[in-house]
């Protein structure tokens, strides 16, 4: 007993923790891909090209934050290119039937409208306990539907638009996109609130262990409920925001953009099994895959294998992560078998 | 010792469904006390843990602290009025750290409203010195041991300030040194005025440690006093209540010919050198603790665990794939230990679960013959007498006749020998004699059983010859008549290797080999 007083090496330093770290890898990848790609075609660093890739990643990462909420839950929610295609309608038939309406009233609109959609998988899965994988699959194309019977073939244009509210997706301070400033400031809030609230810790708690956490007191279709109204809000914001980045939106704005949101996601060390993960990891994941995709485009490859190489790299996330787990057991049962 | 109880069960009743299963239990815990409750499984004492836990609300009765009455509805109520349960399987949050775990939804705060993570690895950290184990706070939880994470669990009681802690079977998967370290642990918090409720199966734990004893039997207290009114042999004879014989009808059998016979089993880090031989109406009961490696041992004879290396054979036939469709072929049939995921599917009628084993034979023109599925159904359903009706769905019949459906899927095989895993795990005394009476036939007619079994009782009343396994290996093989509770729990707690030794050196007269 006494051997055990005596006090354990401190572990390793936070330096070396970080080193270790999903988020430590992805920045070294991320940098690799840069640096490779620069070489070959030094254009991939002009200020154009980085512009359109931050633009390109900003909506993409946005979405990104409410899925990880979800799947650190160990939930998912497919529904939210629906979302955004109809929030992004929405934006535009807001300055179309009100001219001078001013661009905030529109973003709150959109963000609210994603809030209610966003409750409808809420009310399903918390309450009426139904998978989220069947839910949002259900509501995925519910709203789909329900958005191709209001456009009706109709499409929004840039012209219909305010300029003002253009220029979120045009306009630049200290040479980074507004759109990507929003992104950031969201990914701030998400970080703090997943790491420094009690209610974050709980998503971790239930996606961990959900029987626990209901030892624990937590509430958990409540929690659960609110994921889901954060991943619908977040989509309805996306959806004002895509407007406002392509100016035009028909009905089939957004359509099957949830699938790289999950990718990214997953990519970004957000296990599909819950628990662990952050939301740094899974933005870094979507800007991962972007200069992934950039990289393809400026070393001209065919645009099919994009997707193939996306699908690759998931693949590959989750045989990493499969891979240190397997690791972890091992090791486990070797301390086991000394006892 | 002390006057006032912390904690008093009154006149508790509590059924679930018709199966009455506390009947009228008064249960007092005093300071600074460690009153240890014994009974066989299925005595009620889970259910009495539950009530003070808040996961089940008595029927009848009062719970009092201090003198008050009190009402848990949940267990963050039980928490708050410092009654802290520490289960078998700890449940806890693999992928955060120590700390979360046990400061989760109630995390100290810093003055602008976020979690205050150094403080809660403060207040964990002198926990951990206190009770002078080595973790640190920041530790993940995943990867610790069982008897870690128990800690993480007495830490988070401790946080509670609880009062009363009970300890449901707590030992049950430690090593020696890991009960020692536990044991140093509750001595400590008896100390500090906590009153311990204990429960365990093992005797010699229980006399180390407690003041007072209780034993169960059938819903009812039948037996409680201050440790120095109890014997081993009295704890005994109050658990059971009947002789052993009158309960475990095992029929005696001269053994026949060899059966199954395993040489040198091995996978790397679960088990090594597992040799044995099993005849022909013989019960062969493989002992052991939670995680000796029992039921992996039987999963990797049947083939639906892999074996790094070593031989079985039944009847003389080697098996050399190891895969479950040999086993089954050369007349192994297996009851796994968890009915409802491995053996049996429960949203079909108990007359369709007991075919599946043999369904080319319930076949007509390549379609299930309904009638077919009835008649062979009937062979086994009726030999042991299975109550409820054979055509409504298993998941509404007790864990009694639930069983008996496994079983029957697996005799519709006709198979030369079985294991069965846990056979009376979750079933009431009623239908676990006749689950006892069915297995004594069938080694009576001829076939060999390898029996696991973590029911002590069971094992000695049932077994012809014990085998007892110790993380991974096997540490004895007892006779009959040497088997009893202190012998197995001796071998399992892995205290020594000198009797299977013994054993081999005698050198059985009827071996074949």
């Amino acid at each position: 007993m006494t051997k055990e007083f005596e006090s354990r090496p401190n572990g390793p330093g936070q330096l070396k923790v970080f080193m270790r770290s999903r988020e430590a890898s992805l920045v070294l990848l991320i940098a690799i891909l840069t640096a490779i790609t620069t070489v070959l075609n030094p254009r991939f660093l002009s200020p154009q090209s980085l512009k359109d890739l931050m633009l390109n990643v900003s909506i993409i990462a946005l979405l990104v934050l409410g899925q990880t909420i979800i799947i650190l839950m160990r939930q998912i929610d497919l529904s939210i290119s629906s979302i955004v295609g109809i929030t992004a309608f929405l934006s535009g038939t807001l300055f179309i039937g009100h001219p001078g309406v001013p661009s905030v009233v529109v973003v709150l609109a959109a963000t609210l409208a994603g809030l209610i959609l966003g409750g409808v998988n809420a009310a399903l899965i918390a309450w009426g306990k139904i998978p989220a994988l069947i839910t949002t699959l259900g509501t995925l194309y519910i709203f789909r539907g329900a958005n191709y019977a209001w456009v009706h073939g109709r499409q929004i244009n840039a012209v219909n638009v305010p300029g003002s509210f253009l220029a979120i997706g045009t306009a630049t301070f200290m040479g980074v996109p507004i759109l990507t400033w929003i992104v950031l400031i969201l990914l701030v809030v998400v970080a703090i609130g997943l790491r420094q609230y009690g209610a974050g810790r709980e998503y971790y708690a239930i996606g961990s262990n959900p029987n626990a956490a209901v030892l624990a007191g937590i509430n958990v279709s409540w929690r659960i409920a609110t994921g889901f109204l954060i991943s619908g809000a977040i989509a309805g914001l996306a959806g004002a925001l895509w407007l406002a980045r392509f100016g035009t939106v028909d009905a089939t704005a957004a359509e099957g953009i949830e699938l790289g949101v999950i990718t990214s996601t997953v990519v970004g060390g957000v296990a599909i099994t819950g628990g662990v993960g952050t939301v740094v990891g899974a933005v870094l994941g979507a800007l991962l895959l972007s200069v992934f995709s950039s990289t393809l485009v400026f070393l001209r490859v065919p645009s099919f294998w994009q997707q193939a190489f996306q699908g690759a790299m998931l693949l590959l996330a989750i045989a990493v992560d499969a891979y240190l787990a397997f690791r972890h057991a091992l090791r486990s049962r070797v301390k086991w078998s000394h006892v | 010792m002390s006057s006032e109880p912390t904690i008093e069960l009154v006149d508790i009743y509590k059924s679930f469904g018709s199966t009455r299963v506390l009947e009228g239990v008064t249960l007092p815990l005093f300071p600074g006390e460690v009153h240890s409750l014994m009974g066989e499984n299925g005595a009620g004492k889970s259910t009495l843990v539950k009530i003070m836990a808040g996961l089940h609300l008595a029927d009848k009765g009062a719970v009092r602290m201090g003198g008050r009455e009190v009402l848990f509805r949940s267990t963050a109520q039980a928490q708050h009025a410092g009654v802290s349960v520490i289960y078998q399987e700890p449940t806890l949050f693999r992928d955060l750290s120590i700390a979360e775990n046990v400061f989760m939804h109630r995390q100290p705060k810093t003055r602008y409203g976020w979690i205050d993570y150094a403080e809660m690895n403060r207040a964990v950290s002198g926990h951990l010195r206190q009770l002078g184990v080595s973790l640190r706070p920041e530790d993940p939880v995943l990867g610790l041991s069982i008897a870690d994470q128990q800690i993480v669990e007495i830490i988070k009681a401790l946080t509670f300030e609880a009062k009363v802690l009970i300890m449901d079977e707590p030992t049950a998967a430690l090593s020696l040194e890991e009960v020692k370290r536990l044991f140093e642990v509750t001595q400590r918090l008896r100390d500090r005025g906590v009153a311990i409720m204990f429960v365990s199966h093992r005797l010699e734990e229980v006399f180390a440690i407690s003041q007072r004893i209780t034993v169960m039997r059938d819903g009812q207290v039948v037996g409680s006093g201050p440790i120095a009114e109890w014997t081993t042999e009295e704890v005994i004879r109050k658990m059971v209540g009947r002789s052993l014989d009158a309960l475990y009808p095992k029929e005696k059998v001269d053994p026949g010919e060899v059966i199954l016979r395993v040489r040198n089993l091995r996978r790397a880090g679960v088990f090594k050198n597992i040799s044995f031989e099993v005849r022909r109406g013989e019960i062969v009961g493989l002992a052991g603790l939670v995680g000796a490696g029992r039921s992996e041992v039987a999963r990797a004879i049947f083939g639906i665990d892999p074996l790094d290396s070593g031989e079985v054979s039944v009847n003389g036939t080697h098996l050399r794939n190891h895969t479950a469709q040999d086993a089954m072929a050369a007349g192994i049939g297996f009851v796994p230990e968890d009915r409802q995921q491995q053996g049996l599917v429960m949203e079909m009628t108990a007359t369709r679960n007991a075919t599946l084993t043999v369904l080319p034979q319930v076949q007509r023109f390549g379609f299930v013959s309904r009638e077919k599925e009835r008649q062979i159904a009937a062979q086994w359903t009726e030999r042991m007498r299975l109550k409820g009706h054979i055509d409504e769905p298993v998941n509404i019949l007790s864990g009694g006749n639930q069983q008996k459906v496994v079983l029957a899927k697996w005799l519709a095989t006709k198979p030369k020998m079985l294991i069965v895993d846990e056979p009376t795990r979750g079933v009431d005394v009623g239908a676990k004699s006749e689950v006892h009476r069915t297995l004594s036939q069938l080694a009576k007619n001829g076939m060999a059983i390898v029996m696991i079994s973590s029911d002590l009782p069971e094992v000695i009343g049932m077994a012809d010859r014990v085998l007892v396994m110790h993380e991974g290996k096997l540490t004895a093989e007892l006779s009959r008549p040497e088997a009893t509770e202190e012998a197995i729990m001796f071998a399992a707690t892995g205290q020594t290797t000198s009797r299977i030794q013994s054993k081999e050196s005698k050198n059985n007269p009827k071996s074949s080999s």
